[in-house]
């Protein structure tokens, strides 16, 4: 049976990050995901929300949940961990006995609260499962190898986000090796990557971005692997400004979840959006597809 | 050499801001005992200027004006590494943000810039429902007199047909506006009901030596 659920994708994925939005619809339509876009959604407030008043916050995204609720999923899914984390708060809100009808108040809509957010890795790894997503595979992604970078609000706070382990997550590298990747053993794979601050404060993203591309780089990884938009527009984007900076030439591509799954579920590369990544990969997208017998056989 | 920033914590102290802040962010600021977890798992540090866990003692000794005059609780990215390592289950991060939230609200902010760009996110979605990046960032970059932000990507974002030249005006923008007006009132009768019980907070430089005794 095809899986309904609502999906809430978030500004980013409407811009900078649009090949996030295109490969998750694809992967999701392969895997027999039916998503329910959230009619008529607002943002989330994001950080400059959270950061002027948690209940402000709360309603804005409390508002997509209520629309999504008249959809009548119960699952909200949203690829963006920032936008995950509004929503999430929007719960936490609502489910507060003493914040419960000033929350009401302010979202003036109906509201029951049923209805739970996850973000995709929980949709891909929770809910759909390694085993059946490797079952599926027909272009595993052979000799790639990989940087899974998770950066820090896919799995924390733990008892907040209630997902994988906020120090040593690993939900991305079986997902990876499940579609044939091999990985790096990536020591930074929740260091921050500068977060909000690539307007504000340029230097800090060159520099703790030029962390995480410098380990990359070193230990050989063909591409950084991540699942967070803006993670992925401080890697990808101010590559260049991240080698100004420290006077580098990285050019390591950084790629979502998403698009690779994408490929080893025998997706092409123009469904998945490559062509919207600033640094290119420069290996070949598409290896011939394998017949499942094949596969099986290469495994055992 | 630079000079040595000294505090007079005895005649700083103000009682009063241990609790609100212990209030608003739901967390016993005395379970910090120093142990320096948050600040070694900081990727901020280099550019604070005082160490988160300084910031957490500040707050334990009531020192109000430090602490809410700090880059340190702008510049917290909120990545959570301190609240996840603390073996005091505080939740540093959070108190990071009441802290952020009450230096706008007392008017101490130190990093103005950051202020204006959240200011300007914001301003973006009442206006829309959904935020602009391509209005956002030449707004931001005007106001705050930086107007090169950003110009060397431009060229390549737009070759990659990544930006859009309208904003997305969804239907129910009228309803996101209301919901920060509605907020905006809440906010004032609060703050109005706060004055009226005498709760509220002495204005900056009035503070009470004596109650730390």
């Amino acid at each position: 049976m095809k899986r309904r659920i609502a999906y809430y994708q978030g500004c980013s994925l409407e811009g900078l990050a649009i090949e996030y939005d295109t490969s998750t619809r694809a992967v999701c339509e392969a895997l027999d995901v039916e998503l329910v876009e959230i009619p008529d959604w607002s943002c989330c407030g994001s950080t400059p929300a959270h950061s002027h008043d948690a209940l402000l916050s709360a309603v804005l995204a409390g508002r997509n949940l209520a629309i999504a609720e008249s959809t009548g999923c119960e699952l909200a899914m949203t690829p963006c961990p920032g936008c995950l984390k509004s929503l999430k708060g929007a719960l936490q809100a609502f489910h507060n006995q003493s914040e419960r009808d000033v929350f009401l108040e302010i979202l003036a809509m109906p509201f029951t609260g049923h209805i739970k957010a996850i973000s995709i890795l929980q949709l891909l790894y929770e809910i759909i499962g390694v085993d059946e997503i490797s079952r599926r595979v027909i272009r595993p992604l052979n000799d790639l190898v990989l940087a899974p970078y998770y950066g820090c609000l896919l799995s924390r706070p733990a008892q907040f986000a209630e997902f994988d382990d906020p120090e040593n997550p690993i939900s991305m590298d079986e997902l990876l090796v499940g579609a044939g990747a091999k990985l790096v053993d990536f020591p930074y794979k929740t260091e921050c990557c500068g977060a909000t601050y690539g307007v504000t404060r340029n230097q800090i993203v060159a520099r703790l971005t030029g962390r995480i591309l410098d380990m990359a780089a070193g230990l050989g990884a063909q591409a950084i692997v991540v699942a967070c938009p803006l993670c992925q527009q401080n890697l990808d984007l101010r590559q260049s400004q991240v080698n100004r900076y420290w006077k580098r030439r990285f050019d390591i591509p950084v790629v979502y979840i998403t698009q690779l799954l994408g490929l080893a579920l025998g997706l092409e590369p123009e469904q998945l959006a490559w062509d919207k990544l600033f640094v290119e990969p420069d290996w070949p997208l598409t290896a011939p597809a394998v017949e499942r017998d094949h596969l099986e056989k290469a495994q055992s | 050499m630079e000079r040595i920033h000294t505090l007079a914590i005895q005649q700083t102290c103000d009682i009063g801001f241990i609790s609100k802040v212990e209030e608003a962010s739901g967390q016993h600021i005395s379970k910090c005992y120093q142990c320096g977890n948050c600040t070694a798992s900081c990727a901020y540090t280099h550019v604070y200027d005082y160490p988160v866990n300084q910031i957490m003692r500040l707050v334990q000794l009531g020192q109000k004006k430090a602490v809410l005059q700090s880059r340190s609780i702008w510049l917290c990215a909120t990545c959570q590494a301190c609240t996840t390592r603390c073996p005091n289950n505080l939740d540093v991060a959070r108190i990071m943000e009441t802290l952020r939230i009450m230096s706008r609200q007392e008017n101490m902010v130190a990093e103005r810039d950051i202020e204006l760009f959240y200011h300007e996110f914001l301003e973006s979605i009442k206006a829309f429902g959904r935020v602009f990046e391509t209005g956002l960032l030449p707004m931001f970059s005007l106001k705050a007199g930086k107007p090169f932000t950003d110009m060397d990507l431009a060229p390549r974002v737009l070759k990659k047909g990544k930006l859009a030249f309208l904003p997305q005006r969804i239907k129910g923008r009228k309803q996101v506006a209301a919901i920060f007006h509605r907020f905006e009132a809440h906010q004032l009768k609060r703050t109005e009901e706060l004055r009226q019980a005498g709760l509220t907070q002495p204005v900056e430089g009035d503070s009470h030596p004596d109650e730390c005794e």
